[in-house]
């Protein structure tokens, strides 16, 4: 079985300060992570390596410094590992990062046939959960999103069988290989990596690629000229333009101010206290 | 759909590389489109907000708007579209096949792109649940133009007459405006609960055009074996709740939560939390308020202990009254909060439970 | 694969263990270094002044490519009391000269720059992996255990740089418990501030920086010192005292109480208004100096930095002393290998000779007696920066009394506060510790 985990490092989104007075990002010393819904879709990839024997190829497009990321996910029990970086990827959409991946994964399976592709949900400095479904396009794999279970992969009859979140339920789906699977973020355990893993990853040649090796023909799409979307714009939330009104508890009793503040509220607002009651009274 | 690396300062139009001009031939698209998303016989109100944010666009633009409905046969598709009308559509564009019950994304893909080819909109907006976002990045990479995702705001810009979809980034640490200036559609999906419910008036009507999907089931690899719905326990009903009360970082430990639930329980509201409370596990992720949770419209939203950073910010600043809890004055939730104590809210929160409990518990009336 | 055998573990990715790791790597031995945190620096936190000298006798070029704020061309040292400070400055503007001397640099991107060279010159570096204790044969370190499945790695030799509070070097009884007088726990705020505004403030242009130094009632009375340095676009602002003087202080104040206290200081409030706190840490500083450097090496191992308390108190150096004795190790390492010898004790001695003979341990022998002197003499943090700041409000106000009743003023006030014995006892004393 060989299987492909597509995934992408991101700044530790959570740890991100916007810079008061020009409105810029601070990213210096935020730490670089692997996204961390990525790491769902490797660990399933890596139990059904367990299950099936085979290789787990780790794929990433991105700056040099996130061969960490693939590094780290060796350690966990990749098979391999290749970055495809380039100058030419700078300022990629969706659109243009699924053409350069999809590129790169025709090149992979050229070494071997590849049965399934996994990648994350979304990412969290994205947040789009469009690379997905447009690799699966590209390379006209059946489309599987929001996968909370593989329930059964048959290898000789090229059938998988998931369990896919949907509004108000799962689906049980039954398609054939190869398939792309978006994984859902808390639906396994990440393993923890043992020293031998762990010294592997750290001798480990990641491989590089740039966009001849991925096998990239047409560089209008990819980078800036393969994105339709523009960014024309980035700002800061514009506060309102009157801010709150504030109440101190350091002078004044704590119950003063909780008796005030209803008052306040209740006055300029008399119909959400009717609601209020009605709905307790229901 | 752009995750470029570093935004800049407004880009000027005809930057090296880049095709900022709209084609001749993708001038002649035109129309705002809506996705009418239904399961199980029921239109999921997302379709309903979008509608009423479409109908925004299409005046802005002089252009009709329509829905969109894929179904099977037996599926009350007339009654959506009846519905779709009443929420601002003027005409729907209708695709009856057995293969299209119950969503797959290869029929939906066809489907959609096919519709797309023949009718040519130059908008189409789709609900950003995970039908939409299945549907939505296969359809734009099949006609191979730009989607943006999970909008907060939906504008028409004055010169280009583009859309100009809003979004956060970095992680919703700043929005930012993205277009598609040469490319058609122009795709974007939106979150249930940010745009308003619009207006419905029953007397408005509309035509169908009727499609024709041309796949058999043989066609379609992916098979639909089952679904299994969600047990009906404890389902939080977020989204649509009236009152939410909310806890972040700030209480510091999950055993304080609890101060969350007793304030809710005395205001009959849901509870609600931030991301990184819910990455902690201190309670369950559908109760996660924000970018990547729900966005939610109560009329009271009270929060304790939450910085009311962006990813929180876009969750539920549509709320009527906010109430801002924070031992920060300078704290960003106070720049778009209502109201705001700057104290501690491990004390605030039982004085407000015990305040609020005083006020209303004595006014509700029993159901004899 | 399970098992492997090294020429030398590193545990440890801060100043020290980077200093050794990188000269063994150069010198083409096998090294592995192991690092707790996520990544090189995440456990690490300093003031952040770079030494040149110490850095460049390991990497000679780091100026091309490491991450510098500004290098420093002025200093000054404050002793404060409640509202004022008496002050001197040195400002030179041969510290515009390059090679620079010293910058002010960020830790977090620092250590991660050092760490990429580490692993440039051919270490292999892991983190989030914890060395749990040293397996030993005897009184003979034969490698490490880790806490990862497989967790035993075999080295000739293994150095400890794994910081102020070495868990390892005491579990294998090679140093006691770190004493509460022998540790100052110190905290730091980074405040974001424009580049414009810094060198405003400051009176210095792009890429100048300066650094104070304070003592005074900043730390209460307790024995430490506040600092200031100007990043390229941020401030770095802290205070640290004596561990023992925070436990046994009447008024339990709490290290970021003192912070804020010296951030809302009438001379120093002025200079970080407006500053956007970014970061906020805390750390423990060995102070104990020479007497309290423990023994560094043995059969098979050797101890760097932090662990072996190279901290020069009286300069508030550390980072380099750490870096120079992670070389000096490296290097001794480096020798006893090319001369066939085995990493005995015998012959690891030779780390401590260099050490002794290098500015590490001379200095530290220099100061020996600072910390005994300054837990005894309380006054020189409570008594003379008030005396000190009373004088020079006397001297420099004009108002109509003569100079001559101010000098006796100023004199009697000193003699009244200390008698003239303590005076003289006080210079004596502090001429005796710092010579």
């Amino acid at each position: 079985m060989h299987i492909v985990v597509c995934i992408k490092q991101v700044p530790d989104s959570a740890q991100i300060r916007v810079h008061p007075v020009t409105n810029t990002i601070m990213r210096q010393g935020v730490p670089a992570i692997v996204n961390p819904y990525d790491l769902f879709a490797l660990e399933e990839a890596l139990r059904l390596k367990d299950e099936f024997g085979g290789r787990v190829t780790m794929l990433c497009m991105g700056p040099p410094q996130a061969e960490d990321a693939l590094r780290k996910c060796i350690s966990f029990g990749a098979t391999d590992a290749i970055l495809v970086t380039d100058r030419a990827f700078a300022g990629a959409d969706t659109l243009a990062t699924s053409y350069a991946l999809a590129a790169a994964i025709r090149k992979i399976a050229q070494e071997q046939a590849v049965d399934l592709v996994f990648t994350g949900k979304q990412t969290i400095d994205g947040d789009t959960a469009q690379v997905g479904p447009g690799v699966a396009k590209r390379l006209g794999l059946n489309l599987l999103t929001y996968v909370s279970r593989v329930v059964k992969v048959d290898l000789d009859a090229r059938r998988l069988q998931v369990e896919r979140r949907a509004e108000g339920g799962v689906q049980l789906l039954d398609t054939t290989l190869p398939s792309l699977i978006t994984m859902l973020e808390g639906t396994n355990e990440m393993r923890f990596a043992g020293m031998d893993d762990m010294l592997r990853a750290a001798r480990f040649p990641v491989r590089r690629w740039n966009k001849e090796d991925a096998g990239i023909e047409d560089l209008t799409k990819i980078g800036l000229k393969g994105s339709p979307t523009v960014v024309s714009k980035v700002f800061g939330p514009t506060p309102r333009s009157q801010k709150a009104d504030l109440m101190s508890v350091v002078d004044t009793s704590l119950n003063d101010v909780t008796l005030n503040l209803l008052d306040k509220i209740f006055t300029q607002h008399p119909l959400l206290e009717e609601e209020i009651v009605s709905q307790l009274s229901v | 759909m752009s995750e470029a690396a570093k935004p800049a300062a407004p880009r000027p139009a005809g930057r090296a590389g880049r095709n900022m001009e709209l084609p001749e031939h993708l001038k002649a698209y035109k129309g705002v489109w809506v996705f009418i998303e239904h399961d199980r016989g029921q239109v999921h109100t997302v379709s309903w907000e979008l509608l009423g944010a479409g109908r925004v666009l299409a005046d802005k633009l002089g252009v009709t708007l329509h829905g969109v409905i894929l179904g099977g046969p037996d599926e009350p598709l007339d009654s959506f579209a009846k519905e779709a009308y009443a929420f601002g559509a003027d005409t729907c564009y209708v695709m009856r096949d057995p293969v299209l019950k119950g969503y797959r994304n290869e029929p939906f893909t066809k489907g959609l792109t096919d519709l797309v080819n023949q009718y040519q909109p130059e908008i189409v907006l789709l609900g950003a649940t995970t039908m939409g976002r299945d549907l939505a990045g296969s359809v734009a990479t099949t006609l191979a133009t730009g989607l943006t995702a999970d909008c907060t705001e939906l504008n028409i810009d004055g010169t280009t007459r583009a859309l100009a979809a809003t979004r956060p980034t970095f992680g919703g640490s700043l929005l930012c405006t993205i277009m598609t200036l040469a490319y058609r559609p122009q795709m974007a999906t939106v979150r249930p609960r940010v745009m308003p419910m619009p207006r419905r008036d029953a007397s408005r009507s509309g035509t169908i055009t009727e499609a024709t999907l041309g796949m058999i089931e043989t066609d379609i690899v992916t098979k639909l074996l089952a679904f299994i719905p969600d047990a009906k326990r404890n389902t939080v009903n977020l989204a649509y709740a009236d009152v939410i009360v909310s806890g972040g970082k700030g209480l510091k430990h999950p055993d304080n939560f609890k101060l969350v639930w007793d304030l809710a329980r005395v205001l009959g509201a849901e509870v609600g939390a931030t991301r990184p409370v819910v990455q902690a596990g201190w309670v369950e992720a559908e109760r996660q308020v924000g970018q990547t949770g729900k966005t939610v419209r109560p009329k009271l939203y009270i929060a304790a202990g939450i910085s009311g950073a962006i990813q929180h910010r876009v969750g539920m600043e549509a709320a009527d009254v906010i109430v801002a809890i924070n031992t920060d004055a300078n704290a960003p939730i106070f720049d778009f909060a209502h109201f705001g104590i700057v104290g501690n809210a491990l004390q605030v929160l039982p004085a407000l439970t015990e305040a609020f409990r005083a006020r209303l518990t004595p006014q509700i009336r029993k159901v004899a | 694969m399970a098992n492997e055998k090294f020429d030398a573990i590193v545990v440890g990715a801060g100043p020290s263990g980077n200093a050794a790791a990188y000269t063994l790597a150069k010198a083409g031995l096998q090294v592995l270094q192991i690092e707790r945190g996520e990544y090189p620096g995440s456990k690490n936190v300093q003031g952040a002044i770079l030494y040149s000298d110490a850095l460049e006798k390991i990497i000679p070029d780091f100026r091309d490519d490491a991450p510098l704020e500004r290098h420093i061309i002025e200093q000054r040292m404050w002793m404060l009391d409640e509202h004022s400070f008496v002050g001197t400055h040195y400002r030179s503007d041969d510290y515009n000269k390059p090679p620079y001397n010293r910058y002010t640099i960020i830790r977090a991107q620092f250590d991660k720059w050092f760490s990429s060279k580490v692993r440039e010159a051919g270490a292999l570096l892991i983190c989030e992996t914890t060395v749990e204790h040293l397996l030993m044969d005897g009184e003979r370190v034969m490698g490490v255990h880790c806490d990862r499945l497989g967790g035993d790695v075999f080295a000739d030799v293994v150095i400890l740089a794994d910081g102020v509070n070495s868990t390892l070097a005491r579990k294998a009884g090679f140093h006691g418990e770190l004493s509460a007088k022998n540790v100052a726990l110190a905290v730091k705020e980074i405040l974001f501030m424009p580049e414009e505004t810094i060198q405003a403030r400051f009176n210095i242009n792009e890429e100048e920086g300066v650094v104070i130094e304070m003592m005074g009632s900043v730390t209460e009375g307790m024995v430490g010192t506040g600092f200031l340095y100007t990043n390229k676009d941020s401030l770095t602002i802290g205070v640290g005292c004596m561990l023992a003087d925070f436990k046994s202080n009447p008024n339990r104040t709490a290290p970021y109480a003192l912070l804020e206290k010296l951030k809302q200081h009438p001379s120093i409030a002025p200079l970080i208004e407006g500053g956007e706190m970014k970061e906020y840490c805390a750390h423990l500083i060995p102070e104990g100096g020479f007497n309290a450097v423990p023994k560094v090496y043995g059969e098979g191992w050797m101890i760097v930095g932090d662990s072996g308390g190279f901290v020069n108190a009286a300069h508030r150096e550390g980072s380099n002393l750490a870096m120079t004795s992670g070389r000096l190790a490296a290097e001794t390492v480096i020798q006893a290998k090319a001369a066939g010898k085995p990493m005995s004790a015998r012959t690891l001695k030779a780390y401590k000779d260099a050490l002794d003979q290098s500015f590490v341990m001379k200095d530290l022998k220099k100061y020996r007696r600072l910390p005994e002197v300054l837990e005894k003499s309380p006054q020189f943090f409570t008594a003379y920066p008030g005396l000190v700041n009373n004088a020079a409000k006397t001297l420099f106000t004009v108002d109509g009394v003569d100079k001559m009743t101010k000098q006796r003023e100023v004199m009697g006030s000193f003699t009244a506060a200390r008698s003239l014995r303590g005076l003289l006892g006080d210079a004596f004393r502090l001429w005796r510790a710092t010579r």
